[in-house]
């Protein structure tokens, strides 16, 4: 087996209340693994902490935000005991990540090509020539046509698709070992979103890049992904490789998941299963299992006690007490 | 906005009447104007602007009786020639005006975007500051700094640049702090950018248009409370010539009929402030990135 990328190690990223009085556990225990060149994706409904663990790895938290415990190991180090100075020489050039909104990410008022030797000249000091010179090889590896004369051209004169595709570029500038993608595609349309998965998918293969794909769509998990971690209230529900996953879902949260994906051969009439209830409020989850007001399995153990992680099949852990004696 | 509407704007037919008037064409001759005196000044005025003769005191303009050709626009209580300290003048009043403009703007937009983007303490101690600053009234607190530097050209810029950094600390720091939460401002911190390089490089250029818009209304603000420096007594010492101690200068005459002394540097003022605050209008709606976008 390789060296890991990535590992996490019991991680918990809390939000506190000005006062303290009122704790969020936003990211709770969550123990994860990433190896180079190998795609994660992390699930869940909004507000179950997928994107506080992103910016925990980066440590671009906000301020009220805390990591209260665990450790981020990238490559061996850890990343929580590195100076503010040393992460910025990681952010961009070792560990890229690419937001939710490809028309807001770039600065209005730059050309793309400057945009794209910007963060060349800042990890790598290249001159102004050579930056120029790579970025528009990179603006030609994101299938970007003519990029001798989109270079000299604003962010206003692209289409959604084109921008995120510069994202992308300069994502990749500074060949970083890891790319962490919150929701890159929810503000594109589904062509456009095909074309771009496919793009990343190529530029993983062309950087051996390991990627961290954040999203709540689970059919472009089951395109992208390796693995898969499914967030729950700040949990790790279950985690595991992508066809056991989808295959057998050991979480009932997981199953509940993938049965409300429509699909094509069903019966157009039947009513598509929803997940009953509402997400919990993060600052007050419920008692023991998160899940166990919404769970159609309940037991009584699960209102008093959380289950702990439990190795259902290798490398395929859930957090249920189903799986435990 | 939507679509439809862009589309009938872009098919109005662009002909030169139009496009002239789409531009501020009023206030801008009127400040290319007064820039052109204030550079000519030497060539244009026909008298030492300093200098009179106490045996041609109180000549009226040209056009009313007694006034002479020699004196256009006639003479003040020592005999100098109005024309001549009407154009001298405005060279005062400009270079006052921008170079107080200018490091006013220099002053408040670093501290704008540092107390926005820095946020914590220096955000604190910078918008305290702020705060007691415009809590004194600007033309006290600018007549209070004047007698404690005495009056000369280079002090009344340092006291003007003084008062009125505030209003573009105030302004930049509100729309940094609504840039700084956008996205491509995150991306830099992203791409492990450092904060001197994100406030120069990517807010620094997007706050600009609001700062030249202020820098414009600041103008005719600037020139009032210099001539009223000057008018006071505080501003610019004579015999200089400067509107301001023109008007103050000729007030006793008023009574006497001899309204030319008052009337003429007031109405160069008016103009020129005039002219600034059009322009300013003008420009803010020119700059604003939502009407631009058009």
């Amino acid at each position: 087996m390789t060296e890991p990328l990535l590992e996490l190690r019991a991680l918990s990223t809390h939000y506190e209340s000005a006062r303290g009085t009122r704790v969020t556990r936003a990211v709770d225990d969550v123990s994860l693994t990433l190896e180079p060149g190998k795609t994660l994706g992390i699930v869940g409904e909004s507000g179950s902490g997928k994107s506080t663990l992103a910016l925990s790895i980066m440590r671009l938290l906000p301020p009220a935000a805390r990591i209260v415990g665990g450790e981020i190991r990238f490559e061996g180090e850890n990343l929580l005991t590195k100076s503010p100075r040393e992460m910025r020489h990681i952010r961009g050039k070792r560990i890229a990540m690419i937001l939710q909104d490809p028309m807001a990410s770039l600065n209005p008022l730059f050309t793309i090509g400057d945009q794209i030797a910007e963060s060349l000249r800042v990890h790598e000091g290249a001159s102004r020539a050579a930056a120029w010179s790579r970025a528009k090889g990179l603006l030609q590896a994101v299938r970007i046509s003519a990029p001798v004369t989109r270079m000299k051209e604003f962010p206003h004169q692209m289409s959604g698709g084109m921008r995120q595709r510069i994202v992308g570029a300069i994502a990749v500038a500074c060949e970083p070992r890891l790319l962490i993608a919150d929701e890159p595609t929810t503000s594109l349309d589904l062509t456009i979103q095909a074309q771009y998965l496919s793009l990343l998918r190529d530029l993983q293969r062309d950087h051996n890049l390991a990627m961290i794909f954040i999203t709540h769509n689970l059919g472009i998990v089951a395109k992208m992904c390796d693995a898969v971690a499914v967030m729950y209230a700040g949990r790790v529900v279950e985690a595991g490789p992508i066809r056991q996953i989808f295959n057998k879902p050991a979480h009932p949260y997981t199953r509940a998941l993938l049965e409300s994906v429509p699909r094509l051969t069903d019966d157009n009439h039947a009513r598509l299963p929803a997940i009953e209830g509402q997400p919990p409020d993060p600052s007050a989850p419920p008692s023991g299992c998160a899940f166990h007001p919404r769970c159609p399995q309940m037991m009584e153990r699960c209102q008093a006690q959380a289950p702990p992680s439990v190795t259902v099949a290798s490398s395929h852990t859930a957090r249920c007490w189903l799986h435990l004696p | 906005m939507n679509a439809s509407t862009a589309v009938v704007l872009a098919e109005v037919p662009r002909r030169a009447s139009r496009r002239l008037s789409s531009y501020p064409v009023v206030p801008l001759a009127i400040i290319g104007l007064m820039v052109f005196i204030a550079l000519a000044a030497d060539v244009l005025a026909p008298h030492n602007p300093e200098v009179g003769s106490l045996g041609m005191r109180f000549r009226p303009p040209v056009w009313q009786a007694g006034g002479s050709a020699a004196h256009l626009l006639g003479t003040d209580h020592l005999g100098r020639d109005v024309l001549s300290r009407l154009l001298f003048g405005a060279r005062v009043s400009l270079v006052v005006g921008f170079t107080a403009v200018v490091v006013a703007g220099l002053l408040g937009v670093a501290l704008g975007i540092a107390a926005g983007y820095l946020g914590g303490w220096v955000d604190e101690v910078i918008m305290r500051l702020t705060d007691t600053w415009l809590a004194l009234p600007a033309l006290t607190f600018a007549i209070f700094l004047a007698a404690v530097l005495g009056p000369s050209e280079l002090n009344i810029i340092i006291v003007l640049s003084c008062v009125y950094w505030t209003r573009y600390a105030r302004v930049i720091r509100g729309e940094v702090l609504s840039l700084k939460e956008r996205e491509f401002v995150r991306l830099a911190i992203i791409a492990g950018c450092s904060r001197l390089t994100i406030m120069r490089r990517h807010i620094l250029p997007n706050v600009l248009n609001s700062a030249i818009v202020l820098a414009t209304l600041m103008l005719g603000v600037v020139v009032v409370t210099e001539a009223a420096l000057s008018f006071l007594g505080v501003g610019v010492p004579p015999p200089k010539p400067a509107w301001g101690l023109m008007l103050a200068d000729g007030k006793r005459g008023l009574m006497a009929g001899y309204w030319w002394l008052t009337v003429l540097p007031g109405l160069c003022i008016m103009f020129l402030v005039l002219a600034a605050n059009l322009l300013g209008d003008w420009l803010r709606v020119k700059l604003d990135p939502q009407l631009r976008q058009l």
